[in-house]
């Protein structure tokens, strides 16, 4: 009799414990088959929550609103991280346990192939959803392909912005140093990474030893995107060894970081944002959404003073960009389907790239592109640029891009985070590099 | 039902005499279980399970993205570990930061107690405005400290090099000033809630003992040597031990003092600590079964350390 409570209590217990363990091994029976009634998904109310992080710009932009007119039925509950890093540990976990998931949830170029990779049968595969499988052609197909599972049999999400890249400068500060020319002028010397630099030092020897670039990172990021392969093979496995992409960004950027034409700033750091307007530089590789960003930070003053020349060094490349995915043991999956299908539309795109408010979200969606709203768009910021023809221009070359990897977002920090040893401590490039691929080492395992 | 029975409690010897077996039958007994019930399962929850699951998973090469798919490694994780530089070098700057953190705090708390024991004119304020460092929270704290010792705009290096005109020091990129950095917004916020202990123990030394050695002459100084310090013995042990377990896991600090908002501990990992580095195998790094093999080094590294204070504590005693 006396030992009863106990008996109980460890009953509870192993309740308990069952319990926990019966969460981890959930998600992965959910069916991934989704059937969508009329164009909300469902005909019933719903609450359909999104998760996002950074600055998406959809409730900015004033997208829920127009989604309730649509659909009244449809209540949308934003969840909003600001760190991609934070937020990806968070979906990972939530991944893990196959609980606690939005119904969509925004990925990330620099995670897409682990989620494709590890989670593809988490995740409503949106090839079998007629209403999203017809969005297909509309696609860059290198961004339709990087959201598909290798065998093509599988694609977790729907993209929503690109990141094609040009150069933003700082007309004002060219002129001052007697550099000043036509963006076209400037994109014709500027077309290859030894000239940009050059150029970087002309700009230095003229101020008295003004920095050119923000960071040995503008030119990093953008080149080691430049080359065949990345940080990854075809499989989406992590191989610095064979890649050139890689060997070239670290050349060109320890380049610029020893002939001290960077300002050493962080990118994203408080004094990099401050030097927006305080004239630390004059350049920075520009992927279209940094144009909103550099006009929050310099502000409404250095209207006029920003420019965009329409050219890269090296070529063409893109930074980020992003898709959403439904997984499929979303509460709301139909629902969430129609909203993600509806948001990927020409339409919707039109409006994330044109938008007053928070625009820039470049079209991943190619009848967007062709779009007169996007074509013709030009900046009066950045000196009325024509800036839908120039990243429209940039965006149609890239044909295919270097495959993503599953570690890519880890190797890139541990680079940048080297390369900015070599730009602010004098850290030798050789014996940086060894040290980085000493800490992606740690991260394979 | 009395109160005793409710609580748990043991019964009075005369109840035992009277009737042996009778306490197995008495009724608050069972419920005395139901009452501690709440905790233990909490307890077993949130704590036993948890470090059963990390010591299973510390043995299995596991990831957080592919977390179902466990792969045994035995003790592989464990000897990657202790052959690992990242380990030792995170060993190494958990070791110096606490050292440099809890030595100066501890000494300053009992300084700074052993001050407000006097009856001083507004004593309550200076014990309460002590206190107050500890109430703020770690991260509007080490915000605060980051820009204090900005290497470039902060106010540090401008006393430095305005008022002493001595250069100014790279407080973030090198080593030893970081370290030193990050261990002072340890002990402000510290050496408060320690004083107020040593304090509470304070209260507790015979006055009449103060005045004896006043009358015999004895400075401040030597009564502090004399009456306070022997008195105190047995909390500064207690301070000793929770200030090592304390630096141990520090974490916060660190974190918040890198700009970069990594959990490398600085660009050359010149101050990443221990929990640091687990964090950052686990959560950037993605690998779970390693993290979970320094969750269990870093647990027996406590034991030990804590071991050791409360054996050298016993020497001193017996020796005294």
């Amino acid at each position: 009799m006396g030992s009863r409570p106990l008996v109980r209590s460890m009953l509870a217990l192993a309740a308990l414990l069952a319990g926990v363990s019966a969460c981890t091994s959930g998600g992965q029976t959910a069916s991934s088959k989704v059937t969508l009634e009329g164009p909300c998904g469902t005909k019933k109310d719903a609450t359909v929550t999104v998760g996002l992080f950074g600055t998406f710009g959809f409730q900015e932009n004033g997208m829920w609103k127009e989604y309730k007119k649509r659909c009244p039925n449809i209540t949308i509950k934003q969840n909003q991280v600001t760190a991609s890093g934070d937020y990806w540990t968070r979906l990972k976990t939530r991944l893990a346990s196959g609980s606690g998931l939005d119904d969509v949830v925004a990925i990330e170029q620099g995670f897409v192939a682990d989620v494709v990779q590890n989670h593809a049968d988490e995740f409503v595969n949106m090839q079998t959803v007629p209403q999203a499988a017809a969005l297909k052609k509309d696609y860059y197909g290198w961004k339709w392909k990087q959201a598909t599972t290798p065998d093509g049999k599988s694609t977790v999400g729907l993209g929503t912005d690109i990141g094609p890249e040009a150069i933003c400068y700082r007309s004002d500060l060219l002129d001052k140093a007697g550099m000043g020319a036509t963006p076209e002028e400037l994109a014709q010397k500027w077309t290859t990474w030894d000239s940009f630099i050059k150029f970087g030092k002309q700009y230095k020897a003229a101020t008295n030893g003004k920095a050119f670039l923000d960071s040995a990172q503008s030119v990093f990021s953008t080149a080691v995107y430049q080359g065949k392969r990345a940080y990854s093979d075809e499989q989406g496995q992590p191989d610095l060894e064979h890649s050139d992409g890689v060997k070239t960004a670290w050349k060109y950027a320890t380049q610029a970081a020893e002939a001290g034409i960077t300002a050493k700033l962080a990118q994203f750091s408080d004094a990099w944002n401050q030097a927006f307007s305080s004239g630390k530089f004059a350049a920075i590789a520009c992927p279209t959404w940094m144009m909103p960003y550099i006009q929050s930070q310099a502000g409404p003053a250095y209207a006029g003073k920003w420019a965009v020349a329409p050219g890269l060094p090296g070529g063409y490349s893109n930074w980020g960009g992003s898709f959403l995915g439904v997984p499929a043991a979303a509460d709301q999956k139909a629902a969430a389907v129609a909203l993600v299908t509806w948001l990927s539309e020409k339409d919707q795109q039109v409006k994330m790239w044109t938008s007053k408010a928070q625009g820039g979200h470049f079209p991943s969606n190619d009848k967007a592109v062709q779009d007169p709203a996007v074509a013709d768009a030009t900046s009066a910021y950045f000196s009325d640029a024509p800036v839908g023809q120039i990243f429209g221009g940039i965006a149609g070359k890239m044909k295919t891009l270097p495959p993503v990897g599953i570690y890519d977002t880890q190797i890139g920090t541990v680079l940048s985070t080297q390369l900015s040893n070599v730009e602010k401590r004098g850290t030798d490039p050789d014996k940086a590099y060894a040290k980085a691929m000493d800490q992606i080492q740690q991260i394979t395992g | 039902m009395t109160s005793h029975a409710l609580l748990g409690r043991p019964q009075p010897a005369s109840a035992k005499q009277a009737k042996p077996r009778s306490r197995l039958h008495l009724p608050g007994r069972r419920s005395g279980y139901v009452y501690i019930a709440p905790f233990f399962i909490v307890f077993l929850a949130f704590s036993v399970y948890p470090w059963i699951d990390t010591a299973w998973m510390s043995l299995h090469d596991v990831r957080l993205s592919t977390y179902d798919e466990r792969t045994w490694v035995g003790l592989g994780n464990y000897t990657d570990l202790l052959t690992n530089s990242y380990f030792w070098n995170a060993f190494f700057n958990t070791f110096t930061l606490g050292v440099i953190s809890t030595v100066p705090q501890l000494c300053m708390a009992l300084g700074l107690a052993h001050l407000l024991n006097y009856k001083l004119r507004g004593r309550t304020f200076f014990r309460v405005g002590m206190l107050m460092p500890f109430a703020t929270s770690l991260a509007a704290a080490t915000v605060i400290f980051v820009q204090l010792f900005d290497p470039d705009i902060g106010l540090i290096n401008w006393v430095l090099t305005h008022v002493f005109q001595l250069p100014a020091v790279n407080w973030v990129d090198s080593k030893w000033p970081a370290q030193i950095a990050i261990s002072t917004i340890c002990t402000w916020r510290w050496v408060g809630y320690n004083a107020l202990i040593y304090l509470a123990a304070l209260q507790a030394i015979d006055t009449h003992l103060y005045e004896a050695a006043s009358v015999d002459g004895a400075s401040r100084w030597r009564q502090f040597l004399h009456v306070t310090l022997p008195g105190l013995r047995p909390t500064i042990v207690f301070t000793i031990v929770v200030s090592t377990i304390g630096a141990a896991q520090m974490f916060g600090e660190p974190l918040l003092y890198d700009p970069s908002g990594q959990p490398m501990g600085g660009s050359e990992n010149q101050y990443q600590t221990l929990a640091l580095l687990m964090y950052q195998q686990g959560w950037s790094n993605d690998r779970l079964g390693l993290a979970a093999a320094t969750a269990w080094t870093m647990f027996l590294i406590i034991v030990v350390a804590v071991s050791v204070n409360l054996l050298v504590a016993r020497k001193r005693r017996m020796l005294s």
